[in-house]
């Protein structure tokens, strides 16, 4: 992937070289774009799986137990061999209405790209301290999961020797055991809310097996030393997130790390006028990726923070195949769609329009998350109007794992009956009606 | 640094600098001390970069007048130094009809200092030009001549202003002792080592009192640090193009709601008297009590957007006003000390210092003259400084042309605010040069985006160990004992 002279206009351009760009260029080209270009800020594709180095990737796409990169490199490859067009090292400054893109870089300079369709692929980005507004002190010694992660993976550096991580999310808990691994002591992880908020696997073969505490319902009240991290005090939180008097006491540490949730970057998006949905931070989108603005789609953590690299592999390359289509004039502009609410015990779903038509060619995924923990066995109900159109039963369904609702290609004309539907997420324990 | 000069000055913040940069006019030899590693890097830092239109302090104090004189020079001073200033104007806001007679006392008392424009307008029309204010806003005083400044955009161009004129600066380099000749200051002790001078001018803030009671200055003089707490908000969520506070009360000037020249909205000050001098923390308290004040002014804000949270500390005094016929406690001080010949001391400089530094450095020029120092004009000196470039100020034609002379402006390494390598680069070589995170923090606002550094801290370490010909575990956030990262990962043996 040498980066040659570029032209200026393509067919696609995809804004980011992480999992979810690389799959939506992958799959514009195999879907008959002509010339796709992909934007990146680094010097080279596959985002954050780059730092990503422990395994857990692609277990659903490949069937096989990979590290980040070289779950990465596969994509990397078929890119290439797809000639699929790379920009490194330039960071896209803004986007227009008439899908026009602006770059800054050291080679060219300010430069423009056009393309007759656009994939939002920016990823997303780590919530800081300020959103949680952690009170003490501003040392040394507070970083996110992921910036210690880059230190440590990429640069080689070893941001501290002992540690407190704030958040159950899952970069802190691969970090914990990371930071272990490099002779590091992890004194716990403390979570505020009384359930995980990362997946269950990474509490067991992150935590448990390296004998690290975790706190739930705990979280850090305060951040104690001056030049450098000396302790943050620990305290005991009820129900409403409120510190429990007299529960709290100091840890001593020279850092905190916070991994305390993501937030998808969509400042390009959001400019750009594309209506958004203001829980998830992502655009709103229909089944086929498509955003309100014609031409542009979302593609991978744009939309919504996934749990894994292969759901966002798979989503990606349906925004691709929409995109190479809207670029050959091939795509349906008004699909009928009706919106998806999210309804008992469902916090958001994605997408947050289907188009029943659709249905004709393939079946819909609809992607949610529940808004509290339900331990026992639940049921995921479609309705519309008041008819049950699909259901699908999970052992269990909690907030930190996404769980995944087929409509089958079947339920089509069930569809053509009703102009919107929501999702119910009901435990069994209370009866089935 | 040499072993002697005409003027040490103690504190390099805004008055230090200020001053230092006034005082370059003339043919003296100058150094200015600073404990930190930068210039402006406590109160300075922290603030609420206003300047106050001068209502607010009492008629016939220091503040008062320094304030309204102060105020006026900051247009000239601006354009010289290349500051981002602008006159937005303020509104004090009166919610509900009980608070219109505070407006009137207001007005009449900035009558008095001689506020240029005070104007009352009624709550239809104060709604009409600033939407967001709450519904039941009375009334409003008016300040056209209010502003709002790069506090430590200010700060480094008094300070590189200074430089270019030929004043020296000596950074980690804190004050000890006056050294004496019966009673007049021959010099100063330092850790690295006695500078001889003829004038000391003590402009050391939150430790004013301390450095005069050396000089056996003002023993009564108490110095007490004030903590103020405050939030940025998310500008993609709400930006506001004025000023607005609430009626203030005893206090003190309340909680606002104000923009930035960077074009973030901030919301605080929290006012709270601490122990000791140096506790800049966040608290829960502090931050509940910001959610709660702000609503009265712009119910609408939603404190969950914040970005960024910070806290300064205010230099709160205890000296009586001078005008017998005032009875004030907590004026500004700027006088030739009483008890030792040489020594000029400032105290008490909180708001609205900022506002009034330069008029304070204009005052000490004066001082310095009565006392009889010799001032002679120079010549050669140049009162412009021009800025460097701010990449996301300029238009495309512009970057462009810049990037063809150094390629590094093309790369930006802060997204959230567009900063390029190239003006990190430019800003580890300046006259004042950033060695610190935090110090390429002030200068540029990177970091101060959404992400909080999230993408660029790493990046940015690098291109300091790089400028800078250090290894990465030498670069810190901020001072000695702050270094980011520990160790090599290869090459640490655990505990």
């Amino acid at each position: 992937m040498s980066e040659r002279f570029i032209a200026s206009d393509f067919d696609v351009v995809v804004i980011g070289a992480g999992p979810a760009g690389l799959a939506a260029a992958i799959s514009a080209k195999e879907n008959g774009a002509g010339s796709v270009l992909v934007i990146d800020r680094e010097s080279e594709a596959g985002g954050i799986l780059q730092q990503c180095v422990h395994n857990g990737f692609g277990l659903d796409t490949f069937k096989e137990d990979l590290p980040g990169p070289s779950y990465a490199q596969r994509y990397i490859d078929r890119a290439a061999a797809a000639g699929v067009a790379f920009l490194f090292n330039t960071m896209v400054t803004a986007v227009s209405r008439d899908r026009r893109v602006l770059t800054s870089n050291d080679r060219d300079g300010v430069r423009e790209y056009r393309g007759k369709a656009i994939v939002f692929a920016m990823g997303c980005r780590e919530r800081s301290r300020a959103q949680i507004r952690v009170p003490g002190t501003r040392p040394a010694g507070v970083y996110t999961a992921g910036t210690a992660q880059r230190w440590v993976n990429i640069d080689g550096f070893l941001p501290g020797r002992r540690f407190v991580i704030l958040g159950s999310g899952d970069i802190g808990m691969i970090m914990a055991r990371r930071l272990t691994l490099e002779g590091a002591k992890v004194e716990c992880v403390v979570e505020i809310n009384s359930y995980l908020s990362g997946l269950s696997r990474n509490l067991v073969q992150c935590l448990q097996d390296y004998d690290i505490p975790l706190l739930l319902r705990h979280t850090v009240t305060k951040i104690i030393g001056n030049k450098r991290v000396e302790a943050v005090e620990i305290s005991a939180v009820d129900e409403r997130w409120k510190p429990v008097a007299g529960s709290e006491r100091a840890v001593p540490c020279d850092t905190l790390l916070l991994s305390v949730g993501l937030i998808p970057e969509n400042e390009l998006t959001r400019r750009v006028g594309i209506e958004m949905d203001p829980l998830i931070g992502g655009p709103v989108v229909d089944n086929r990726y498509a955003t309100n603005l014609p031409g542009f789609f979302g593609a991978g953590n744009v939309v919504q923070v996934y749990d894994l690299v292969d759901s966002v592999s798979s989503a990606a390359e349906i925004a691709g195949r929409s995109a190479a289509r809207y670029a050959a004039g091939t795509f349906a502009a008004d699909c009928g769609s009706m919106p998806v609410h999210p309804g008992k015990n469902v916090r958001q779903v994605v997408p947050q329009r289907i188009c029943p038509a659709s249905l004709a060619e393939d079946p819909i995924a609809l992607q949610l998350r529940v808004a509290k923990p339900l331990e026992g066995p639940v049921e995921f109900r479609v309705i519309g109007g008041d008819r049950i159109l699909v259901r699908k039963r999970f052992p269990y369904a909690r907030p930190g794992e996404m769980a995944t609702v087929m409509i089958p290609k079947a339920a089509g004309s069930a569809f053509r009956e009703t102009d919107e539907v929501r999702i119910d997420a009901v435990p069994l324990a209370e009866g089935i009606e | 640094m040499k072993d002697r000069y005409d003027v040490v000055i103690i504190g390099a913040g805004i008055v230090g600098c200020l001053t230092a940069r006034e005082l370059a006019k003339y043919d003296l030899d100058i150094l200015v001390l600073e404990r930190n590693g930068d210039v402006g890097a406590a109160t300075s830092a922290a603030n609420s970069a206003l300047i106050h239109a001068g209502y607010d302090p009492i008629p016939g104090t220091l503040k008062a007048e320094l304030n309204v004189r102060g105020n006026a020079m900051w247009d000239r001073l601006s354009s010289e130094l290349d500051i981002s200033f602008r006159r937005t104007g303020d509104y004090v806001v009166a919610i509900g009809e009980d608070e219109i007679e505070n407006l009137k006392i207001l007005k009449r008392q900035g009558e008095l200092n001689g506020v240029p424009g005070l104007e009352l307008i009624d709550g239809e029309t104060a709604r009409a030009r600033v939407p967001a204010l709450n519904p039941e806003t009375a009334a409003a005083l008016y300040a056209p001549s209010a502003g709002i400044v790069d506090t430590f955009g200010a700060v480094i161009a008094a300070a590189e202003n200074a430089v270019e004129n030929g004043v020296s600066f000596a950074f980690e380099t804190e004050f000890e002792d006056f050294i004496f000749d019966g009673n007049r200051i021959i010099g100063v002790k330092t850790p690295r080592g006695s500078i001889g001078c003829d004038w000391a001018i003590n402009c050391a803030g939150l430790e004013a009192d301390t450095v005069m009671h050396k000089a056996g200055a003002r023993p009564d003089f108490r110095i007490r640090a004030r903590r103020g707490e405050y939030c940025v908000i998310d500008p993609e969520y709400f930006t506001l193009d004025t000023v607005l506070f609430p009626v203030p009360s005893v206090k003190g000037k309340g909680v606002l709601v104000f923009t930035t020249t960077h074009g973030n909205t901030v919301v605080g000050p929290t006012s709270e008297w601490i122990d000791g001098k140096t506790d800049a923390a966040i608290s829960a308290f502090g931050q509940a009590y910001l959610e709660e004040n702000m609503r009265k002014l712009v119910p609408t804000i939603d404190l969950r957007r914040t970005i960024a949270v910070f806290a300064g500390l205010r230099a709160s005094g205890n000296a009586r006003c001078l005008n017998p016929a005032v009875d004030y406690v907590g004026d500004f001080i700027v006088e030739a000390a009483a008890e030792a010949a040489g020594l000029i001391n400032c105290g008490g400089i909180e708001s609205p210092g900022l506002t009034s530094a330069p008029a304070i450095a204009e005052r000490i020029v004066r001082i310095l003259r009565e006392a009889g120092a010799a001032l002679c004009e120079r010549s050669d000196w140049n009162p412009i400084r021009k800025g460097r470039p701010v990449m996301r100020r300029l238009s495309d034609a512009e970057k462009q042309r810049l990037i063809k002379t150094d390629p590094r402006y093309g790369k930006i390494v802060c997204r959230c605010e567009m900063v390029t390598e190239g003006e990190i680069a430019a800003e580890i070589h300046a006259p004042i040069p950033a060695r610190t995170y935090d110090a390429l923090k002030r200068r540029t606002w990177l970091g101060t985006g959404r992400c909080q550094g999230g993408f660029d801290l790493t990046r940015v370490v690098e291109i300091l160990a790089r400028e800078l010909g250090v290894p990465v575990s030498d670069i810190r956030k901020n001072e000695a004992g702050s270094e980011f990262v520990v160790a090599e990962t290869k090459n640490w043996s655990g505990e």
